[in-house]
């Protein structure tokens, strides 16, 4: 028999190697259930993990990546600051879709106006809206205590039928001959998040998202603020009397999160989604979730596993297209991923020994 | 507005049906987190609970099987959250929502080709005499079985909590499982057993919406059913009883805003179809205010690791 011995400070060589051995072991797992539905298990990992990158129509889908990982890790990185510190934001989806109504309404209102300055102020009602749409479970926790697991994931079901009822109300396009959705910021040059560099998918996300890591490195690592979060994650008591304040703590993690999760949606609203409508947000905000563990937290390792997430994003569609793969599969396929990532993270804050037999 | 158009004896009815799902997965997470276990994967085992009642319905047109697959379904997957937990030793809130997200992709992976069809009907349970009552009869006694059987399920929780030995000693493994395990009592083993039992509900709560309420499969039908459950056990403060006010007051909620739907509110649709969410959020807030007797109930090493050291 074996048995777990907890180590003292959680092992570094483990801390880095769980996330690339939950991939090998989703693969295997996800191998076999491509095989029970009946499809080639090589030929299926080999088109989500190989393809994109290295096939024939690489170039489009190399672009297609960075454009999928940039929402995945302006979110994550959001989340994984409450993440440490135990404020679990789980709502970021609400926040993305808020973000992209504000941001949105703001580049509307508008039309046809030809300004610099209207892409700028849309990027800041875009975060604005994601952050005071985070700020109520922020708020309630702080004021009620009140569970903010609960309250921001209520609040995405709010703004999926927000979304609805802008897509089909206020924000509808008058020139859009009753069907619903917004104008196309494709088609409103001082409005579109264009493409910065022709042919890499490299928008204003994707370079927001770099910004982000960098933000989120420096503010980990060399702030007071950082530090304030990383000890009330390892312990609240302790963080209490080395002074940390956790209300503030709450309301600049949650906030913080949510505006880059508003952010993000502004972002895909402006750019590769083009306009608002009703099914507009398509799960980011929690398949963020999973980016942010397997990125353990991470700046940087964050960015390594939005890009992977993105792979298997893009993976997915081709194979969809392909080899028939459903696209629940690939749902399916994630959610082992973040499975196996928590169940190995044991070998990283314990030992396993044999049990002695031992005589009393 | 025509509001005479809702009947309100037509709304109690439908209420009970209406609140059937949330109590049934509320009941069983109440008894999760009475064994000290946060399990937040409510809504992935309640789908994964809904597809596999409705799949195995469907293949033996009986509305039984399908029901006894949705709990072992349920469970199934509830184990894995316990394996992760227990033996493993994951963090719970984190393993919680991979369960949702990995029951989420399953499902609809599950249903593929279950779309649009017909369940087989589920036969109705009328009360023996009491379904004769006049008006009475007709609104509380003349429903599915499984609506009986929810209501049995929250009595026998109840009762083995409050009356027997085994009911104790689960309270025992959720207010101090260090204490517990001195005592010799098996705590992973207990709290196994509460997270296959929690699953088990939420999988037939399920099916009954997937089999009886809607009746239909669509993806992501539950629409956040098992959140709202899990916002139910707080509300409840741990009781059982509290959950089945909670879950009819939830199922109030909805039926009446249907009905406002129906009858021709000048709000439009969307904002409506925001009121079960928005209350649930009320509801938490009022609970969370009165912190002294929410703090009270809630059992003290709910989310905590057990970890025996010897």
């Amino acid at each position: 028999m074996l048995r777990l011995e907890k180590r003292p400070v959680p092992s570094r060589f483990w801390t880095i190697m769980t996330p690339v051995v939950a991939v090998v072991a989703t693969m295997v797992a996800g191998g076999l259930l491509f095989a029970f539905l009946g499809k080639d298990p090589v030929a299926a990992i080999r088109t989500i993990f190989w393809d994109p990158i290295f096939s024939e129509f690489a170039w489009y889908y190399r672009a297609q990546l960075l454009v999928k990982a940039a929402p995945l890790i302006l979110i994550a990185l959001g989340l994984s600051l409450g993440f440490r510190a135990g404020i679990w934001n789980i709502g970021a989806e609400g926040q993305y879709i808020v973000g992209a109504i504000t941001g949105a309404a703001v580049g509307l209102a508008f039309y046809p106006l030809d300004a610099w300055y209207i892409f700028p102020l849309m990027i800041l009602a875009g975060a604005l809206g994601g952050w005071a749409w985070a700020m109520i479970p922020a708020l309630l926790k702080i004021r009620f205590g009140t569970n903010e697991i609960l309250v921001s994931l209520m609040l995405v079901y709010v703004a999926e039928q927000l979304l609805a009822k802008m897509s089909l109300g206020l924000l509808k396009n008058p020139d859009g001959h009753g069907f619903p959705g917004s104008r196309n910021f494709q088609e409103y040059p001082s409005a579109h998040n264009v493409e910065l560099i022709e042919g890499t998918g490299m928008h204003g996300g994707v370079l927001a998202g770099f910004i982000a890591v960098i933000a989120a490195y420096v503010l980990l690592n060399r702030h007071i603020l950082g530090y304030q979060i990383r000890l009330t994650g390892q312990s609240a008591r302790a963080a209490r009397f080395a002074g940390v304040r956790p209300k503030l703590l709450v309301a600049f993690c949650l906030g913080t999160s949510g505006a880059l999760a508003g952010l993000a949606g502004l972002f895909e609203v402006a750019g590769p989604a083009g306009q608002i409508t009703i099914d507009f947000n398509v799960g980011y905000g929690f398949t963020a979730i999973i980016v942010a563990f397997l990125g353990r937290l991470h700046p940087v390792g964050i960015l390594l596993a939005g890009l992977l997430m993105a792979l298997t994003y893009v993976g997915g569609e081709i194979a969809q297209a392909n080899l028939r793969l459903p696209a629940a599969a690939i749902q399916a396929f994630q959610g082992m991923l973040l499975f196996f990532l928590l169940g190995f993270d044991v070998l990283a804050n314990y030992r396993i020994r044999p049990i002695k037999r031992e005589v009393a | 507005m025509d509001l005479s158009a809702i009947n309100p004896l037509v709304l109690i009815a439908s209420l009970m049906v209406a609140a059937t799902p949330i109590l049934l997965a509320a009941i069983g997470e109440l008894v999760v987190e009475k064994s000290g276990v946060l399990n937040l994967g409510v809504e992935g085992m309640m789908i994964t609970g809904a597809i596999c009642g409705f799949a195995i319905a469907v293949e033996s047109s009986s509305p039984w099987l399908g029901l006894l697959a949705a709990a072992g379904g349920g469970a199934l997957l509830a184990l894995v959250f316990g394996v992760l937990t227990q033996f493993f030793l994951s963090n719970q809130v984190a393993t919680g929502l991979a369960l949702t997200l990995f029951g989420l992709g399953l499902s609809a992976l599950l249903g593929q080709g279950y779309a649009g069809i017909k369940p087989p009907p589920s036969p109705r349970l009328d009360v023996p005499f009491l379904a004769d009552l006049p008006v009475l009869g007709r609104v509380l006694f003349q429903h599915d079985y499984m609506v009986y059987i929810s209501i049995l399920i929250v009595a026998c929780v109840w009762a083995v909590l409050k009356y027997t030995r085994a009911g104790l000693i689960l309270r025992a493994v959720g207010e101090s499982h260090d204490a517990a395990h001195a005592l010799g009592y098996k705590v992973v083993r207990i709290r196994l057993m509460a997270i296959a039992f929690g699953g088990a509900c939420a999988g037939l709560g399920g099916a009954y919406l997937s089999l009886i309420r809607v009746p239909q499969w669509t993806e992501g039908m539950t629409a956040g059913a098992g959140w709202i459950a899990l916002a139910i056990v707080v509300f409840a403060s741990w009781r059982p009883w509290g959950v089945l006010l909670g879950a009819y007051l939830f199922g109030g909620v909805t039926v009446l805003q249907l009905n406002l739907q129906a009858a021709g509110l000048e709000l439009p649709v969307e904002y409506l179809s925001m009121a079960p969410y928005l209350i649930t959020i009320l509801v938490l807030v009022i609970m969370s205010a009165d912190r002294g007797r929410a703090a009270l109930n809630a059992p003290a090493a709910l989310g905590k690791i057990f970890h025996a050291s010897s």
